[in-house]
């Protein structure tokens, strides 16, 4: 008994050692920058041309995976700003869950609310197809965001990126390089992204295609997850079996963050580097210029942000000003382009 | 307990038995035997190495930095694996270690938390940690869960957290203290391998060295008769989660050192790594059994392979079957070999001798 006001004070420092802790933990959870930045999304601005005049009032309803991936963070946000920049646009979002099967269950209930076009990235195409046949034989027409559907049926309009075009773009730009500093038989390495996922092949067939008809080869290949600290452990890897390197590309510029760290970690410096997707820390990468990161091969997702102007103009029956046909085409394939230390300031707007 | 009894008095009366037997078949040096075991299996694997790629194992400095590349691609599983290799031993399991890990990464990077310097990022990780590991605990012991459920739901519930705190983005570590943990060596060694030889050394220690560790053990081997014993079998189980969360959060420091940066998909899967390393280095999944040194072995040979694969430019998928294959064999082998070979060997020694 001579222990027991012994112990409880114990316990009350203890006790009150965790409160303060908590308090201080709960304190390091805000990640709000100290000055405001400027928002960072990628809009089209309006009132350029005469299809930005306000026109017929549309519903919009978006639906996106909640990924953990910044990528599509960036398409959810970017499809947001968009749709706020138009005074005749009202816009709903329905959050699409952890599968295809509850991203299923939350489009039923955006098409009960009878929105006049759904633009949609869903979790995989060929098993939301058949949502996609439903909507439109409801007359709401189904913008299809970057996973396309098999049925031409499925769909109004399908926008997408260019996984095999950003293989050839990264290849075309190590190529050149290799040119230009004579080297013959250049030592490539890549690091991919998630190994089962069909663009990651695509991306991969596109860079050895292109390297192969210039008499390149990949001397080895790593496939990473998309993160930083997997991207990490694969570069340390990939840079212990090639002892020297000329070229490396990355797949993805979020992973690229910890390739990076990985090849300062191990003090190498000797061969260029490219990455993928275009993060904004990338491009101020390539624009500071002092790492090995030479450039980066877009796969951009301002393609939400003109997912939902293109969505506005079919619902409301217009045409691409710029284009002589009356409507809105019914596939858009965007075109892979190539970030340099020359032109990263024009690419600033489109980090994500 | 006094200092003089402490070391492991249970196996004492079997090294000092009349009978003469040889090491190989006495019962206190079978974890020895194991390792061994595994040290052969390092050995095999590292041979086929110079055998795949004498190019590269002819150079002398690319062989010392191969071997420290293996070593810190094993630090942070390694860490973790002490820590599950604890609460594995006391009869327990942890399957929200990764999960602690992106949590308390996520949370050691916020800009709020950066703006306290490498200090307080450091405090965030450990603190959120052993948090999360008593929480843990408390539901294990005293809400009565089973472990794998507990863990479980935590699993889901700490990445959904670093999730929502992360906002779903990467979050770049802009601080040079911790960033410079995976970049710096000190006397030519790198930081991350010294941390990870100072948590195997602690583990060690505390598992073998003190009444903590005795106690897991006994509480691993049969809860009722450790709770008869006088020991605190709750109180004890709900420390061993809070250790293996302190483990995880030292990890999550040494990841983000390591990826310069932290994100909600970080650590993926790493329970099953640390599992891994854990039942091949020896421990025994039912509790009560298990060493360190064991699961460090587990973790470098798993890192070997992993190393192995990407010097011979050989695909993840292969890899990851090897890796399947090579738990199941290790598995196999220390039943047969250790146990009806030393036995088959004693019958044939009596018939032969008699």
């Amino acid at each position: 008994m001579k222990h027991a006001p012994d112990l409880s004070r114990r316990r009350m420092l203890l006790g009150g050692a965790a409160l303060g802790a908590g308090a201080l933990l709960t304190a390091c959870t805000s990640n709000e920058p100290d000055e405001p930045s400027g928002g960072g999304a990628q809009t089209v601005a309006a009132g350029s041309n005469g299809n930005a005049a306000p026109g017929e009032k549309v519903t919009i309803g978006f639906s996106a995976p909640a990924a953990d991936h910044g990528w599509i963070a960036a398409i959810t946000k970017n499809a947001k700003a968009q749709a706020g920049t138009y005074s005749d646009v009202e816009f709903k979002t329905v959050e699409a869950g952890g599968d295809a099967a509850a991203q299923r269950a939350a489009l039923q209930t955006l098409i009960a609310q009878k929105p006049s076009i759904i633009v949609l990235l869903p979790h995989d195409g060929k098993e939301l197809n058949a949502f996609g046949l439903e909507a439109m034989e409801a007359g709401i027409p189904v913008v299809n965001l970057d996973r396309a559907f098999p049925d031409p049926l499925a769909y109004r309009l399908q926008i997408k990126g260019d996984n095999y075009g950003m293989g050839v773009s990264a290849a075309h730009y190590i190529i050149e390089q290799m040119k230009a500093k004579n080297v013959a038989s250049p030592v490539i390495g890549e690091i991919a992204g998630m190994d089962e996922l069909e663009l990651t092949q695509e991306r991969s067939k596109g860079f050895t295609d292109t390297l192969t008809q210039a008499g390149f080869k990949v001397a080895n290949r790593r496939a990473a997850r998309f993160t930083a600290d997997t991207g990490q452990q694969e570069a340390a890897s990939l840079l212990q079996a090639l002892p020297k390197m000329d070229a490396l590309w990355n797949h993805d510029d979020d992973q690229g963050i910890g390739v990076l760290a990985a090849i300062t970690q191990a003090n190498r410096s000797e061969f260029i580097m490219v990455g993928g997707a275009g993060s904004l820390k990338a491009i101020q990468d390539i624009q500071a210029d002092k790492s090995v990161l030479k450039a980066t091969v877009t796969y951009s997702p301002s393609m939400a942000s003109s997912a939902i102007s293109l969505a506005r103009l079919i619902a409301q029956n217009k045409g691409m000003s710029d284009l002589v046909e009356l409507q809105v085409p019914k596939e858009i394939i965007l075109a892979s382009e190539t970030i340099t230390k020359e032109n990263a300031s024009n690419y600033l707007k489109l980090g994500f | 307990m006094t200092a003089q009894t402490a070391p492991a008095p249970v196996k004492e009366p079997e090294h000092s038995a009349p009978e003469k037997r040889s090491w190989w078949r006495d019962d206190a040096s079978e974890s020895m035997r194991r390792n061994l075991g595994l040290v052969g299996v390092l050995i095999a694997l590292i041979v086929v190495g110079i055998i795949t790629k004498p190019d590269l194992y002819s150079d002398g400095a690319w062989v010392r930095s191969n071997i420290f590349t293996i070593l810190e691609l094993a630090s942070v599983i390694g860490v973790v694996t002490v820590g599950m290799t604890f609460v594995i031993i006391g009869g327990g399991i942890d399957l929200s270690v990764g999960a602690i890990i992106a949590l308390a990464g996520v949370w050691s990077t916020t800009l709020a938390t950066q703006d306290l310097g490498p200090g307080g990022m450091i405090f965030c990780a450990l603190a959120v940690g052993i948090g999360v590991g008593v929480v843990n605990g408390i539901l294990i012991s005293y809400g009565r869960l089973v472990a794998f459920i507990a863990t479980l739901a935590m699993l889901v519930a700490a990445r959904g957290l670093a999730a929502q705190l992360s906002d779903k983005q990467t979050q770049v570590s802009n601080s040079d203290f911790i960033n410079g943990l995976a970049a710096n060596d000190f006397l030519g060694v790198p930081v991350l391998v010294y941390i990870l030889a100072a948590v195997v050394a602690a583990g060690w220690v505390l598992l073998n060295r003190t009444t903590f560790g005795r106690r897991t053990v006994a509480v691993g081997g049969n809860p009722e008769a450790a709770r008869l014993a006088g020991i605190n079998v709750k109180r004890h189980t709900l420390l061993l989660y809070a250790l293996s969360g302190l483990c995880c959060g030292i990890a999550a420091i040494m990841l983000t050192s390591q990826a310069n940066s932290a994100q909600a998909a970080m650590a993926n899967l790493y329970e099953l790594d640390a599992i891994a390393a854990a039942i091949i280095g020896g421990t025994l999944l039912s509790g009560g059994r298990g060493t360190i040194i064991g699961s460090l072995l587990g973790v470098l040979v798993f890192s070997t392979i992993t190393n192995l694969f990407a010097i011979n430019n050989l695909s993840t998928e292969v890899q990851n079957m090897v890796k399947g294959g090579i738990i199941v064999a290790a598995v196999l082998v220390q039943q047969v070999q250790f146990k009806s070979l030393s036995q088959f060997f004693a019958k044939n020694n009596k018939i032969t001798t008699s």
